[in-house]
């Protein structure tokens, strides 16, 4: 049974200290988006985590009012993983960079999103390190010229497809976003909290310092809604097929949803409540029956 | 003490380690104590295993230097183990399939090859034909009569173990039981007194086992591992108990997600424990100094095994010492602590919890794989769990009008009251970042030199106050020794076994164990080592690690160091051979001796050669051309004993210079 959800303003969440992104960074957007999205399903900044990695984007949880994660570069989900199977009771969000999620840590999202564990994870994915000044990260288009990709060249690999990836690997909810979007996505990242599994929202949050081809006038001219010509993301193929646009029209929106078991689901432990508040004490019944297995 | 060592030798497959768990148990609960040490020898051929297990009507703190009953389950043990045998001793086995000539065996060893088939001819009547691992059964009768071990216990154990399979099962074991026993009887004389059992059962158990059940005891809620030798008996204990212990197990998909989802866990408020060996550790060793900085809880076990690298997976070593004390850039307070035995690694382990909780930081406990791994009875009141879970300052509840909660509140301990995510009023990050008292980040925006130098020195004074309430370590053995043995983890109970050699044979000897590595004794152990006549350190490694670090810490340097690091244990012989050598005056020699050079042949032959040939006389020759002197080896048929060849191994380097086999 629904539990009548109370929305809560904007300002709940707003956090200790002012982000210290660039003007203009696409960041802003996705931090607002996350605290309207908390605000419309009503959760209460002590029952919301906030877990990231290290870059740019990373640096969101200490801006916003909940608790928080800011972990080590590409650690964000198995933290995530660790702190929410501790406490099932709390909402975790993970926020951090494409390099963060897709270079040194996409390990773990492969595994986060194979276990179909219940998180939401936010990419804030403006094809960059920008952290670092400007070097290519996992979705820097091919060709693109960098301080670590230099011409003649450029970038000489083929980007990582974060859509693609996140519908083969097994997660359940696959959304894409756009901060020049802010509707669409605090839409998408509230379907994202609210979606039992795995959800990624990657979302284009451009970078006006260091990226200066994946622009918001890049975005803009490109950009369509999914939801607006009828797209059906329940299909696995038609959505794996959709994933691949790029070049004349980029999609945003739901990409792929599908309902399926989580991990948690699996775990009869967590029938018992948030392992957090479980006695700490052992059974001391059970604990001499191990000790007489022994002998 | 009244004590004898049986050896089960045989390939993998044979059952040999059910059989050895089998006369543990009924040891064990005749009230005797036993140590087992499961080689998985390189001189034998691949997958061959050496089971030793030494038996004592007292404590026994490791595997010895002896062997009085050898179990040979083919030919190649036989030919590898017999001649180990102390007179007095018995070799039992298949005689119907194998072959112990007398000159194998030293003078006063029992040859007594089992008929089995006309032994079992009754059984086989009524039961039909046996499988080849039954013959471990009837050898292990026949072993429990010339030890004075008894039937009726063994009956017991046996029909226990295979009561799931049925009555009939059950009858056909104990009855090759009672074959194997009688048919001793008349064969052979017992190789040791009676003994007097007091039947005060113990566990037998592994220090793998005993953290796990520590963990349990100390109210660990989530664990988490990779697989790794030898640190997954932990993970299996975990996930068999899972659904009783209420411990949620999670194998990650490599150490780093097991560490950060372990300090996850410990961030949300439970406790929190993951295990790895060497190289799993080091994949580990940058999310330790984010618990550091965090000042979050956790428990990581480390278990090491041979190194560098891949190493030697299923061999044992002391060599991670300066891997786990560097783990991570820049400094933190952390526990480092390396139990000696079962007993000890229980305790540790639970105390590990609650230093972690109390101090707020990352604690890494350091096993070994033979502490680990091997099997040995221990009392069980070893193993309580009315011990104290001390969560140390937990911030239940924060009233608004307390004004702004503070996780990293500046105070005299260093220890800054915890609030536990979700607790009303006590929003805060948990930051990789340097920060300050409300975690808000100094590392970019906001950088304060003062608050960085306060806030590092509230950290670090936890490890004073730590280290205070930590029992410093004291010398064992006789106080006015003329030699202190300096070690630590599992050589413990070798030492000090080695020191009682020494001090019977006139070397009064003591020993030092070093349990706590971080935060260290310095004052206590500078101390006790200064006022030392002679020291000597033993470990199992290459560059004496431990004693490095008490000369770095202390400034007292050893008189001699003992290292190992051919992956096996000390013997208590060996390190008081080897100290005799020290005093001595002479310097430990490198040089390949007879018996190396005939492991060196084995495992040239067994390379090369399969099972065709072994090595024979092995002569001493002078500079032959090869720039050293060198062993001449004589390989010989294994089938008619035939010359067939020799090789040449360098006496220095052990290099193999010439191989020549006649039917080449």
């Amino acid at each position: 049974m629904m539990a009548t959800v109370i929305e809560l303003p904007l300002d709940t969440y707003k956090g200790p200290v002012s982000p210290d992104w660039c003007p203009g960074c696409g960041d802003f957007g996705v931090l607002r988006s996350v605290q309207e999205a908390a605000g419309r399903l009503g959760i209460l900044p002590k029952d919301l985590m906030i877990v990231s990695g290290i870059g740019c984007s990373s640096n969101l949880p200490g801006f916003i009012h909940a608790y928080g994660v800011h972990s080590l570069h590409g650690r964000s989900i198995p933290v995530a993983t660790g702190a929410h199977l501790a406490n099932t009771d709390m909402k975790v969000v993970v926020t951090g960079g494409d390099g963060d999620g897709y270079g040194i840590g996409v390990g773990h999202l492969v595994h986060a999103m194979r276990r179909n564990l219940d998180i939401t994870y936010v990419v804030m994915d403006n094809q960059i390190y920008g952290l670092t000044t400007g070097q290519a990260s996992p979705t820097t288009r091919k060709g693109h010229v960098t301080k670590s990709t230099p011409p003649p060249v450029g970038n000489a690999e083929t980007p990582l497809n974060p859509l693609a990836l996140a519908i083969t690997c097994g997660a359940t909810f696959v959304a894409r976003g756009f901060s020049g979007e802010a509707k669409l996505l605090t839409d998408l990242i509230a379907q994202g909290i609210a979606h039992k599994g795995f959800s990624l929202i990657d979302v284009f949050s451009p970078c006006v310092t260091y990226n200066k081809i994946n622009t918001y006038a890049f975005f803009k001219e490109k950009v369509y809604k999914v939801d607006e010509e009828g797209f059906d993301p329940s299909d696995f193929y038609a959505s794996l097929k959709k994933s691949f646009e790029w070049d004349e029209r980029i999609p945003l929106g739901v990409i792929y949803k599908t309902e399926q078991s989580t991990y948690e689901d699996s775990e009869a432990i967590f029938k018992k409540g948030a392992l957090v508040k479980h006695p700490v004490e052992p059974d001391k019944k059970l604990f001499e029956q191990l000790v007489h297995h022994m002998m | 003490m009244q004590e004898v060592t049986v050896g089960i030798a045989g390939a993998a497959g044979d059952g040999l380690d059910k059989s050895g768990d089998t006369l543990a148990k009924i040891c064990s609960r005749l009230g005797l104590h036993v140590y087992a040490y499961n080689s998985y020898q390189s001189i034998i051929r691949g997958g061959h295993i050496w089971l030793k297990l030494r038996i004592g009507s007292e404590k026994v703190t490791n595997h010895g230097d002896h062997l009085n009953a050898l179990i040979a389950l083919n030919q190649d043990s036989i030919e590898r183990h017999a001649p180990e045998i102390e007179a007095g001793g018995v070799i039992v086995f298949n005689g119907d399939k194998l072959k112990c000539d007398p000159s194998q065996v030293k003078e006063g060893v029992k040859i007594l090859p089992l008929p089995i088939g006309q032994m079992t001819a009754e059984i086989v009547k009524e039961h039909g034909a046996l499988a080849p691992i039954m013959q471990n059964t009837i050898a292990l009768g026949a072993v429990l009569n010339v030890c004075n071990l008894g039937i009726e216990q063994a009956t017991d154990v046996i029909s226990e173990t295979f009561k799931h399979k049925g009555e009939k099962i059950v009858n056909l074991n104990t009855s090759l039981l009672k074959c194997g026993f009688e048919y001793t009887q008349s064969q052979a004389k017992p190789i040791t007194k009676t003994w007097q059992f007091s039947k005060q059962a113990r566990c037998f158990t592994t220090g793998n086992e005993a953290m796990a059940l520590a963990a349990y005891a100390a109210g660990c809620k989530f664990y988490s591992a990779y697989p790794m030798t030898p640190a997954s008996t932990i993970l299996h204990w975990m996930s068999a108990n899972s659904q009783k212990t209420g411990i949620v197990v999670k194998q990650g998909e490599d150490e780093l997600a097991v560490m950060n989802m372990t300090i996850g866990a410990g961030i949300v408020g439970v406790r929190s424990m993951c295990a790895t060996s060497g190289g799993g550790f080091a994949l580990m060793t940058e999310a330790i100094g984010m618990a550091g900085i965090m000042e979050i809880p956790m428990v990581c076990v480390e278990v090491q095994r041979g190194g560098p690298s891949t190493g030697l997976p299923t061999k044992t070593e002391q060599a991670d010492l300066y891997q786990v004390y560097g783990a991570s850039q820049g400094e933190f307070p952390r526990l480092i602590v390396a139990p000696r035995d079962i007993p000890d690694a229980y305790k540790s382990t639970v105390d590990a919890f609650n230093y972690a909780d109390r101090y707020q930081l990352p604690a890494i406990i350091m096993s070994d794989l033979l502490l680990s791994e091997h099997h040995e009875t221990v009392d069980p009141k070893a193993f309580t769990c009315d011990g104290k879970i001390d969560r140390g300052e937990i911030v239940s509840s924060w009233p608004e009008e307390k004004g702004k909660y503070k996780r990293f509140a500046f105070t005299e301990s260093g220890t800054s009251p915890r609030a536990l995510p979700g607790t009303a009023n006590t929003l805060h990050v948990s930051p990789s970042d340097e920060h300050d008292e409300e975690s808000i980040l100094i590392s970019d925006m906001f950088t304060a030199q003062p608050i960085r130098r306060k806030i590092m020195e509230k950290r670090m004074r936890k490890i004073e106050n730590l280290l205070k309430e930590l029992p410093a370590p004291q010398l064992e053995g006789p106080k006015d020794a003329d030699l202190t043995l300096v070690t630590w983890g599992s050589t413990a109970g070798v030492a000090q076994e080695a020191a009682e050699l020494l001090t019977a044979s006139g070397v009064k000897t003591n020993i030092l164990c070093i349990k706590y590595i971080y935060p260290f004794h310095k004052k206590e152990v500078s101390e006790i080592l200064s006022k030392s006549k002679k020291k000597i350190s033993v470990e199992l490694n290459y560059t004496s690690q431990m004693a490095r670090y008490i000369r770095s810490e202390t400034g007292v340097g050893m008189d001699g160091y003992i290292n190992k690091y051919d992956g096996e244990p000390y013997t208590p012989k060996e390190i008081a051979d080897e100290v005799k050598a020290i005093l001595a005056g002479h310097a430990r020699s490198l040089d390949v001796t007879e018996a190396d050079a005939r492991e060196i042949a084995y495992h040239y032959l067994r390379t090369h050669n399969g099972e065709k040939l072994r090595p024979a006389k092995i002569v001493q020759e002078s500079v032959n051309g090869f720039g050293e002197p060198t062993w001449y080896v004589e390989l010989a048929e294994r089938s008619s004993g035939k010359k067939s060849g020799y090789m040449k191994v360098g006496l220095r380097t052990g290099a193999t210079y010439t191989v020549q086999r006649d039917s080449d």
